[in-house]
Protein backbone atom coordinates (compact mmCIF):
# COMPACT_ATOMS: atom_id res chain seq x y z
CA UNK A 1 0.00 0.00 0.00
CA UNK A 2 1.11 3.08 -1.01
CA UNK A 3 0.27 6.48 0.80
CA UNK A 4 1.39 10.16 -0.50
CA UNK A 5 1.22 12.65 1.63
CA UNK A 6 0.60 16.60 -0.18
CA UNK A 7 4.25 17.78 0.80
CA UNK A 8 4.06 21.57 -1.04
CA UNK A 9 3.71 23.02 2.08
CA UNK A 10 2.86 22.73 6.18
CA UNK A 11 2.40 19.39 8.42
CA UNK A 12 3.25 16.92 6.06
CA UNK A 13 6.39 15.29 7.79
CA UNK A 14 3.59 14.84 11.05
CA UNK A 15 1.57 12.89 9.25
CA UNK A 16 4.42 10.79 7.65
CA UNK A 17 5.60 9.83 11.07
CA UNK A 18 2.35 8.90 12.22
CA UNK A 19 1.49 6.51 9.66
CA UNK A 20 5.41 5.08 9.54
CA UNK A 21 4.45 4.69 13.44
CA UNK A 22 1.37 2.43 12.98
CA UNK A 23 2.66 1.01 10.05
CA UNK A 24 4.35 -1.87 11.79
CA UNK A 25 1.07 -3.58 13.00
CA UNK A 26 -0.28 -4.25 10.09
CA UNK A 27 0.27 -7.50 7.51
CA UNK A 28 0.40 -5.70 4.28
CA UNK A 29 3.89 -3.27 3.56
CA UNK A 30 2.68 0.47 4.10
CA UNK A 31 4.66 2.76 2.21
CA UNK A 32 4.35 6.71 3.13
CA UNK A 33 5.74 9.31 0.82
CA UNK A 34 5.78 12.94 -0.26
CA UNK A 35 4.11 14.31 -3.21
CA UNK A 36 5.87 17.63 -4.05
CA UNK A 37 5.68 17.43 -8.09
CA UNK A 38 2.85 16.27 -10.53
CA UNK A 39 5.30 13.07 -11.06
CA UNK A 40 5.15 11.95 -7.58
CA UNK A 41 1.25 10.99 -8.40
CA UNK A 42 2.09 7.66 -9.47
CA UNK A 43 0.92 4.47 -7.60
CA UNK A 44 -1.20 5.90 -5.03
CA UNK A 45 -3.55 3.63 -2.44
CA UNK A 46 -4.50 6.88 -0.69
CA UNK A 47 -3.88 10.80 -0.11
CA UNK A 48 -2.91 12.64 2.90
CA UNK A 49 -3.87 16.65 2.42
CA UNK A 50 -2.23 17.68 5.75
CA UNK A 51 -2.18 21.56 7.71
CA UNK A 52 -0.80 24.52 6.74
CA UNK A 53 -1.77 27.30 4.48
CA UNK A 54 -4.53 26.68 2.04
CA UNK A 55 -3.78 29.49 0.13
CA UNK A 56 -0.21 28.25 -0.84
CA UNK A 57 -1.00 24.81 -1.08
CA UNK A 58 -3.79 25.73 -3.44
CA UNK A 59 -1.13 28.04 -5.49
CA UNK A 60 1.14 25.33 -5.37
CA UNK A 61 -0.86 22.90 -6.45
CA UNK A 62 -1.38 24.55 -9.30
CA UNK A 63 1.63 26.24 -10.41
CA UNK A 64 3.50 22.57 -9.94
CA UNK A 65 0.97 21.22 -12.56
CA UNK A 66 -0.91 18.63 -9.73
CA UNK A 67 -4.55 20.31 -9.70
CA UNK A 68 -5.78 18.10 -12.61
CA UNK A 69 -4.25 14.99 -11.49
CA UNK A 70 -5.14 15.64 -8.09
CA UNK A 71 -9.05 16.49 -8.82
CA UNK A 72 -9.03 13.39 -10.94
CA UNK A 73 -8.19 10.49 -8.54
CA UNK A 74 -9.98 12.17 -5.41
CA UNK A 75 -13.42 12.44 -8.41
CA UNK A 76 -12.45 8.76 -9.70
CA UNK A 77 -12.69 7.53 -5.63
CA UNK A 78 -8.82 7.68 -4.43
CA UNK A 79 -9.32 7.33 -0.63
CA UNK A 80 -8.68 10.75 0.95
CA UNK A 81 -7.76 12.15 4.88
CA UNK A 82 -7.84 16.01 4.73
CA UNK A 83 -6.80 18.24 7.92
CA UNK A 84 -7.50 21.91 8.58
CA UNK A 85 -5.99 23.34 5.27
CA UNK A 86 -6.57 19.68 3.82
CA UNK A 87 -10.40 20.13 3.93
CA UNK A 88 -10.11 23.74 2.83
CA UNK A 89 -8.51 22.62 -0.54
CA UNK A 90 -11.42 19.80 -1.07
CA UNK A 91 -14.71 22.15 -0.15
CA UNK A 92 -16.68 22.71 -2.80
CA UNK A 93 -17.57 26.21 -0.93
CA UNK A 94 -15.69 28.90 0.97
CA UNK A 95 -17.67 30.80 2.73
CA UNK A 96 -15.58 34.06 3.16
CA UNK A 97 -13.58 33.74 0.23
CA UNK A 98 -14.62 33.19 -3.66
CA UNK A 99 -11.45 31.21 -4.05
CA UNK A 100 -12.04 27.25 -5.57
CA UNK A 101 -9.99 24.61 -4.68
CA UNK A 102 -10.57 20.67 -5.95
CA UNK A 103 -14.19 21.12 -4.68
CA UNK A 104 -14.40 17.51 -4.51
CA UNK A 105 -16.45 17.80 -1.39
CA UNK A 106 -19.80 19.36 -1.12
CA UNK A 107 -19.95 21.16 1.72
CA UNK A 108 -19.54 25.05 2.67
CA UNK A 109 -16.51 25.90 4.61
CA UNK A 110 -15.38 28.88 7.28
CA UNK A 111 -11.50 29.75 6.84
CA UNK A 112 -10.31 31.03 10.37
CA UNK A 113 -13.53 30.28 11.75
CA UNK A 114 -12.56 30.92 15.69
CA UNK A 115 -10.47 33.92 14.60
CA UNK A 116 -6.40 34.54 15.00
CA UNK A 117 -4.58 32.65 16.89
CA UNK A 118 -5.56 33.35 20.40
CA UNK A 119 -8.42 31.84 19.44
CA UNK A 120 -6.69 27.93 18.59
CA UNK A 121 -7.79 25.73 21.45
CA UNK A 122 -8.02 22.10 22.09
CA UNK A 123 -10.97 19.75 23.22
CA UNK A 124 -12.35 16.04 23.37
CA UNK A 125 -15.33 14.79 21.26
CA UNK A 126 -16.62 11.49 19.29
CA UNK A 127 -15.09 11.26 15.81
CA UNK A 128 -18.04 9.26 14.08
CA UNK A 129 -17.58 5.78 16.21
CA UNK A 130 -14.29 6.92 17.82
CA UNK A 131 -15.00 8.10 21.08
CA UNK A 132 -13.21 10.48 23.20
CA UNK A 133 -10.76 12.12 20.75
CA UNK A 134 -8.74 14.84 21.35
CA UNK A 135 -9.03 17.19 18.93
CA UNK A 136 -6.45 20.14 18.07
CA UNK A 137 -7.61 23.46 16.27
CA UNK A 138 -5.00 25.77 14.89
CA UNK A 139 -6.31 28.79 13.39
CA UNK A 140 -8.70 26.13 12.04
CA UNK A 141 -11.88 26.37 9.68
CA UNK A 142 -15.55 24.77 10.41
CA UNK A 143 -18.35 23.76 8.00
CA UNK A 144 -21.07 25.63 7.90
CA UNK A 145 -23.39 23.57 5.21
CA UNK A 146 -22.90 20.05 3.87
CA UNK A 147 -25.38 18.39 1.44
CA UNK A 148 -27.81 15.73 2.79
CA UNK A 149 -25.32 12.52 1.78
CA UNK A 150 -22.14 13.73 3.46
CA UNK A 151 -22.13 12.42 7.13
CA UNK A 152 -21.63 14.47 9.93
CA UNK A 153 -18.78 12.87 12.16
CA UNK A 154 -18.54 15.17 14.65
CA UNK A 155 -19.60 18.50 15.67
CA UNK A 156 -18.04 21.20 18.54
CA UNK A 157 -20.75 23.80 19.87
CA UNK A 158 -23.10 22.79 17.25
CA UNK A 159 -20.44 23.32 14.34
CA UNK A 160 -19.30 20.68 11.94
CA UNK A 161 -15.57 19.67 12.43
CA UNK A 162 -15.64 16.05 10.78
CA UNK A 163 -17.20 14.33 7.70
CA UNK A 164 -16.86 11.95 5.99
CA UNK A 165 -18.20 11.33 2.26
CA UNK A 166 -17.31 8.34 0.08
CA UNK A 167 -13.91 8.00 -0.32
CA UNK A 168 -12.71 11.94 1.22
CA UNK A 169 -12.52 12.27 5.42
CA UNK A 170 -12.32 16.06 6.42
CA UNK A 171 -11.45 17.05 9.42
CA UNK A 172 -10.88 20.87 10.74
CA UNK A 173 -9.08 19.76 13.47
CA UNK A 174 -5.42 18.23 13.60
CA UNK A 175 -5.07 13.96 14.32
CA UNK A 176 -1.26 14.04 13.51
CA UNK A 177 -1.05 16.67 15.97
CA UNK A 178 -1.60 14.02 18.62
CA UNK A 179 -0.36 10.76 20.31
CA UNK A 180 -4.03 9.48 19.28
CA UNK A 181 -3.24 6.78 15.87
CA UNK A 182 -7.04 6.01 16.26
CA UNK A 183 -7.96 7.84 12.76
CA UNK A 184 -4.62 7.34 10.53
CA UNK A 185 -5.81 3.43 11.17
CA UNK A 186 -9.09 4.53 10.39
CA UNK A 187 -7.87 5.85 7.35
CA UNK A 188 -5.76 3.16 6.39
CA UNK A 189 -8.49 0.64 7.48
CA UNK A 190 -10.61 2.67 4.47
CA UNK A 191 -7.63 2.24 2.02
CA UNK A 192 -7.91 -1.58 2.59
CA UNK A 193 -11.58 -1.89 2.40
CA UNK A 194 -11.72 0.03 -1.05
CA UNK A 195 -8.66 -2.07 -2.33
CA UNK A 196 -10.81 -4.80 -1.78
CA UNK B 1 1.49 30.11 28.97
CA UNK B 2 -0.35 26.64 29.89
CA UNK B 3 0.94 23.15 28.43
CA UNK B 4 -2.15 23.39 26.21
CA UNK B 5 -1.19 26.69 24.79
CA UNK B 6 2.48 26.43 24.20
CA UNK B 7 1.50 23.37 22.17
CA UNK B 8 -1.05 24.88 20.02
CA UNK B 9 1.81 27.94 19.55
CA UNK B 10 4.52 25.40 18.53
CA UNK B 11 1.30 23.68 16.15
CA UNK B 12 0.84 27.15 14.53
CA UNK B 13 4.78 27.11 13.68
CA UNK B 14 4.35 23.74 12.47
CA UNK B 15 2.27 25.07 9.74
CA UNK B 16 4.31 27.42 8.91
CA UNK B 17 7.05 24.95 7.89
CA UNK B 18 7.80 24.50 4.56
CA UNK B 19 6.43 28.44 3.78
CA UNK B 20 7.97 31.34 3.23
CA UNK B 21 7.32 34.61 5.82
CA UNK B 22 7.65 37.83 3.75
CA UNK B 23 8.00 40.98 5.51
CA UNK B 24 5.55 43.87 4.20
CA UNK B 25 5.26 47.83 5.11
CA UNK B 26 1.31 48.33 3.48
CA UNK B 27 -2.02 46.31 2.72
CA UNK B 28 -0.93 46.33 -1.23
CA UNK B 29 2.26 44.74 -0.39
CA UNK B 30 0.51 42.07 1.95
CA UNK B 31 -1.68 41.35 -0.67
CA UNK B 32 0.94 40.65 -3.31
CA UNK B 33 2.60 38.40 -0.76
CA UNK B 34 -0.57 36.46 -0.23
CA UNK B 35 -1.38 36.10 -3.84
CA UNK B 36 3.04 34.44 -4.08
CA UNK B 37 2.00 32.56 -1.92
CA UNK B 38 3.22 33.93 1.53
CA UNK B 39 2.03 31.26 4.53
CA UNK B 40 2.80 34.26 6.63
CA UNK B 41 3.46 37.94 6.58
CA UNK B 42 5.49 40.39 9.16
CA UNK B 43 3.85 43.26 9.13
CA UNK B 44 6.55 46.38 9.85
CA UNK B 45 7.09 50.26 9.32
CA UNK B 46 10.29 49.92 7.51
CA UNK B 47 11.71 46.61 5.94
CA UNK B 48 15.52 45.98 7.42
CA UNK B 49 17.00 47.80 4.90
CA UNK B 50 15.57 50.71 4.90
CA UNK B 51 16.04 50.43 8.83
CA UNK B 52 19.48 50.26 8.69
CA UNK B 53 19.64 53.32 6.13
CA UNK B 54 17.69 55.30 8.17
CA UNK B 55 19.64 54.65 11.94
CA UNK B 56 18.03 55.33 14.84
CA UNK B 57 16.08 54.20 17.55
CA UNK B 58 13.60 51.68 15.54
CA UNK B 59 10.84 50.86 17.58
CA UNK B 60 7.34 48.31 16.59
CA UNK B 61 5.31 49.50 14.15
CA UNK B 62 2.28 51.59 14.23
CA UNK B 63 -1.17 49.67 15.49
CA UNK B 64 -2.96 50.84 12.79
CA UNK B 65 -0.36 50.27 10.21
CA UNK B 66 -0.81 46.69 11.70
CA UNK B 67 -4.16 45.96 11.82
CA UNK B 68 -4.36 47.29 8.26
CA UNK B 69 -2.42 44.17 7.34
CA UNK B 70 -4.21 42.49 9.51
CA UNK B 71 -7.84 43.34 7.83
CA UNK B 72 -6.05 42.84 4.18
CA UNK B 73 -4.89 39.31 4.14
CA UNK B 74 -6.26 35.85 5.21
CA UNK B 75 -2.99 34.51 6.72
CA UNK B 76 -1.21 34.78 9.66
CA UNK B 77 0.15 37.98 10.46
CA UNK B 78 3.33 38.62 12.79
CA UNK B 79 4.87 41.47 13.96
CA UNK B 80 8.25 42.55 16.00
CA UNK B 81 8.83 44.24 19.34
CA UNK B 82 11.83 45.64 20.69
CA UNK B 83 13.94 42.69 22.46
CA UNK B 84 13.08 43.11 26.25
CA UNK B 85 10.14 45.55 25.49
CA UNK B 86 7.26 43.65 27.31
CA UNK B 87 4.37 46.46 26.80
CA UNK B 88 4.93 46.58 22.88
CA UNK B 89 4.66 42.96 23.42
CA UNK B 90 1.30 43.36 25.48
CA UNK B 91 0.04 46.08 22.72
CA UNK B 92 1.00 43.37 19.78
CA UNK B 93 -1.02 40.78 21.90
CA UNK B 94 -4.37 42.90 22.80
CA UNK B 95 -4.14 43.26 18.98
CA UNK B 96 -4.53 39.74 18.36
CA UNK B 97 -1.43 39.51 16.27
CA UNK B 98 -0.82 35.57 14.99
CA UNK B 99 3.27 35.50 16.07
CA UNK B 100 5.42 38.14 17.80
CA UNK B 101 8.78 38.72 16.69
CA UNK B 102 11.27 39.74 19.74
CA UNK B 103 13.65 40.95 16.92
CA UNK B 104 17.07 42.14 16.95
CA UNK B 105 15.84 44.01 13.78
CA UNK B 106 14.48 46.55 15.87
CA UNK B 107 16.80 48.88 18.71
CA UNK B 108 16.98 46.83 21.76
CA UNK B 109 14.71 47.66 25.10
CA UNK B 110 16.55 45.95 27.60
CA UNK B 111 20.55 44.81 26.85
CA UNK B 112 20.22 42.16 29.26
CA UNK B 113 16.77 40.67 30.00
CA UNK B 114 14.61 39.01 27.63
CA UNK B 115 10.64 39.22 27.28
CA UNK B 116 9.60 36.20 29.80
CA UNK B 117 7.58 34.88 26.63
CA UNK B 118 6.10 32.48 29.29
CA UNK B 119 3.40 34.90 30.35
CA UNK B 120 2.03 35.59 27.49
CA UNK B 121 -0.98 34.10 25.25
CA UNK B 122 -0.05 34.77 21.70
CA UNK B 123 3.15 32.66 20.28
CA UNK B 124 6.80 34.06 20.12
CA UNK B 125 9.41 33.47 17.58
CA UNK B 126 13.03 34.64 18.48
CA UNK B 127 15.76 34.75 16.87
CA UNK B 128 19.47 32.85 17.85
CA UNK B 129 22.98 32.60 15.78
CA UNK B 130 23.94 29.22 17.80
CA UNK B 131 22.16 25.89 19.74
CA UNK B 132 22.83 27.73 23.36
CA UNK B 133 20.91 31.09 22.47
CA UNK B 134 18.13 29.23 21.32
CA UNK B 135 17.46 26.78 24.01
CA UNK B 136 17.60 29.85 26.48
CA UNK B 137 14.88 32.19 24.00
CA UNK B 138 12.68 28.58 24.40
CA UNK B 139 12.77 28.45 27.79
CA UNK B 140 11.87 32.01 27.92
CA UNK B 141 8.67 30.64 26.14
CA UNK B 142 9.80 31.19 22.40
CA UNK B 143 7.43 28.65 20.62
CA UNK B 144 9.48 29.27 17.12
CA UNK B 145 13.48 30.01 16.19
CA UNK B 146 14.82 31.37 13.58
CA UNK B 147 18.61 32.42 12.27
CA UNK B 148 19.46 35.76 13.10
CA UNK B 149 21.42 36.21 9.83
CA UNK B 150 22.66 39.86 9.11
CA UNK B 151 18.54 41.05 8.67
CA UNK B 152 18.81 43.82 5.87
CA UNK B 153 22.09 43.17 4.23
CA UNK B 154 21.00 41.08 0.94
CA UNK B 155 23.79 38.74 2.36
CA UNK B 156 23.06 34.88 3.16
CA UNK B 157 26.42 34.50 4.53
CA UNK B 158 25.30 34.94 8.29
CA UNK B 159 22.30 32.57 8.32
CA UNK B 160 24.39 30.13 6.70
CA UNK B 161 27.16 30.27 9.74
CA UNK B 162 23.75 30.43 12.45
CA UNK B 163 22.46 27.50 10.75
CA UNK B 164 25.69 25.58 10.43
CA UNK B 165 26.41 25.87 13.87
CA UNK B 166 23.11 25.04 15.00
CA UNK B 167 22.75 21.75 13.68
CA UNK B 168 26.22 20.68 14.15
CA UNK B 169 25.81 21.82 17.69
CA UNK B 170 22.83 19.44 17.82
CA UNK B 171 24.62 16.83 16.03
CA UNK B 172 27.37 17.17 19.17
CA UNK B 173 24.34 16.73 21.68
CA UNK B 174 23.10 13.87 19.69
CA UNK B 175 26.63 12.00 19.99
CA UNK B 176 26.93 12.75 23.79
CA UNK B 177 26.55 10.15 26.28
CA UNK B 178 24.25 10.97 28.89
CA UNK B 179 26.20 11.61 31.94
CA UNK B 180 28.24 14.55 29.62
CA UNK B 181 24.97 15.84 29.05
CA UNK B 182 25.19 18.36 32.69
CA UNK B 183 28.14 19.49 31.47
CA UNK B 184 26.87 20.19 27.91
CA UNK B 185 23.59 22.41 29.93
CA UNK B 186 26.27 24.54 32.25
CA UNK B 187 28.09 25.07 29.10
CA UNK B 188 25.44 26.46 27.15
CA UNK B 189 23.63 28.07 29.82
CA UNK B 190 20.76 26.31 29.42
CA UNK B 191 18.27 23.72 31.51
CA UNK B 192 19.15 19.76 31.45
CA UNK B 193 15.69 18.53 30.55
CA UNK B 194 16.57 21.09 27.33
CA UNK B 195 19.70 19.54 26.47
CA UNK B 196 18.34 15.95 27.30
CA UNK B 197 15.55 16.61 24.84
CA UNK B 198 17.73 17.54 21.49
CA UNK B 199 19.98 14.74 22.66
CA UNK B 200 16.60 11.99 22.04
CA UNK B 201 15.36 14.13 19.22
CA UNK B 202 17.99 14.99 17.48
CA UNK B 203 16.57 18.66 16.54
CA UNK B 204 14.92 21.77 18.47
CA UNK B 205 11.90 20.98 20.63
CA UNK B 206 9.85 24.01 18.31
CA UNK B 207 10.23 24.84 14.48
CA UNK B 208 13.44 26.39 13.40
CA UNK B 209 13.43 29.03 10.05
CA UNK B 210 16.30 30.51 8.65
CA UNK B 211 16.13 34.53 8.21
CA UNK B 212 18.46 37.38 7.34
CA UNK B 213 20.04 37.92 4.34
CA UNK B 214 17.80 35.76 1.58
CA UNK B 215 17.35 37.20 -1.28
CA UNK B 216 16.74 35.08 -4.47
CA UNK B 217 15.50 31.29 -4.89
CA UNK B 218 18.47 29.71 -4.41
CA UNK B 219 19.59 31.26 -1.26
CA UNK B 220 16.10 29.60 0.31
CA UNK B 221 16.76 26.25 -1.14
CA UNK B 222 20.06 26.74 0.43
CA UNK B 223 18.88 27.22 3.40
CA UNK B 224 16.43 24.50 3.07
CA UNK B 225 19.40 22.13 2.29
CA UNK B 226 20.72 23.16 5.28
CA UNK B 227 18.27 21.88 7.55
CA UNK B 228 15.93 25.03 7.90
CA UNK B 229 11.76 24.11 8.14
CA UNK B 230 10.87 27.21 6.12
CA UNK B 231 12.47 30.46 5.41
CA UNK B 232 11.99 34.54 6.22
CA UNK B 233 12.51 36.91 3.53
CA UNK B 234 12.87 40.49 4.46
CA UNK B 235 14.40 43.47 2.50
CA UNK B 236 14.91 40.87 -0.20
CA UNK B 237 11.54 40.55 -1.82
CA UNK B 238 10.29 44.23 -2.50
CA UNK B 239 13.61 45.87 -3.00
CA UNK B 240 14.11 43.72 -5.71
CA UNK B 241 13.28 44.62 -9.27
CA UNK B 242 9.49 42.24 -9.51
CA UNK B 243 8.41 41.98 -6.37
CA UNK B 244 5.35 39.60 -6.95
CA UNK B 245 7.75 37.07 -9.49
CA UNK B 246 10.68 37.06 -6.70
CA UNK B 247 8.68 36.27 -4.48
CA UNK B 248 6.07 33.61 -6.26
CA UNK B 249 9.67 31.77 -7.28
CA UNK B 250 10.99 31.76 -3.91
CA UNK B 251 8.13 30.27 -2.29
CA UNK B 252 8.46 27.60 -5.49
CA UNK B 253 12.10 26.86 -4.79
CA UNK B 254 11.68 26.30 -0.45
CA UNK B 255 8.71 23.78 -1.74
CA UNK B 256 11.25 21.99 -4.28
CA UNK B 257 14.47 22.45 -2.58
CA UNK B 258 16.65 19.56 -4.29
CA UNK B 259 15.17 20.17 -7.64
CA UNK B 260 18.08 21.60 -9.19
CA UNK B 261 16.46 21.76 -12.51
CA UNK B 262 13.13 23.70 -11.51
CA UNK B 263 15.20 26.23 -9.48
CA UNK B 264 17.11 26.93 -12.55
CA UNK B 265 13.72 27.86 -14.16
CA UNK B 266 12.46 30.02 -11.21
CA UNK B 267 15.85 31.83 -11.26
CA UNK B 268 15.12 32.93 -14.50
CA UNK B 269 14.37 36.83 -15.77
CA UNK B 270 13.20 37.69 -11.69
CA UNK B 271 14.84 41.69 -12.83
CA UNK B 272 16.89 42.82 -10.19
CA UNK B 273 17.92 41.35 -6.95
CA UNK B 274 18.30 43.93 -3.83
CA UNK B 275 21.62 45.19 -3.98
CA UNK B 276 22.74 44.26 -0.84
CA UNK B 277 25.65 45.45 1.69
CA UNK B 278 28.75 43.29 2.92
CA UNK B 279 28.49 42.92 6.75
CA UNK B 280 32.31 43.94 7.00
CA UNK B 281 31.32 47.60 5.46
CA UNK B 282 28.04 47.93 7.74
CA UNK B 283 28.50 49.78 11.12
CA UNK B 284 25.42 48.43 13.06
CA UNK B 285 25.69 44.77 13.93
CA UNK B 286 21.82 43.51 14.21
CA UNK B 287 23.11 39.85 15.00
CA UNK B 288 25.23 40.74 18.30
CA UNK B 289 22.08 42.16 19.99
CA UNK B 290 20.24 39.91 22.79
CA UNK B 291 22.15 36.95 23.76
Amino acid sequence: MRIGVLAVQGAFIEHIQMISNISESYDEEIECFEIRQAKDLQNIDGLILPGGESTVQGKLIKDLGMFDSLHKMIQDGLPTLATCAGVILLARDIENDATHHLSTLPVTIKRNAYGRQLGSYMTNASVGDIKDYPLVFIRAPYITDVDSDVKVLTKVDSNIVAVEYNNQIGLSFHPEMTKDDRIHRYFIDKIISTKK
Amino acid sequence: MSQTQIELNRGLAQMLKGGVIMDVTTPEQAKIAEAAGACAVMALERIPADIRAAGGVSRMSDPKMIKGIQDAVSIPVMAKCRIGHFVEAQILQAIEIDYIDESEVLSPADDIYHINKNEFKVPFVCGARDLGEALRRINEGATMIRTKGEPGTGDVVQAVRHMRKMNSEIRKVVSMREDELFEEAKQLQVPYELVKYVHENGKLPVVNFAAGGVATPADAALMMQLGAEGVFVGSGIFKSGDPAKRAAAIVQAVTNYTDAKLIAELSEDLGEAMVGINPSEIKIIMEERGK
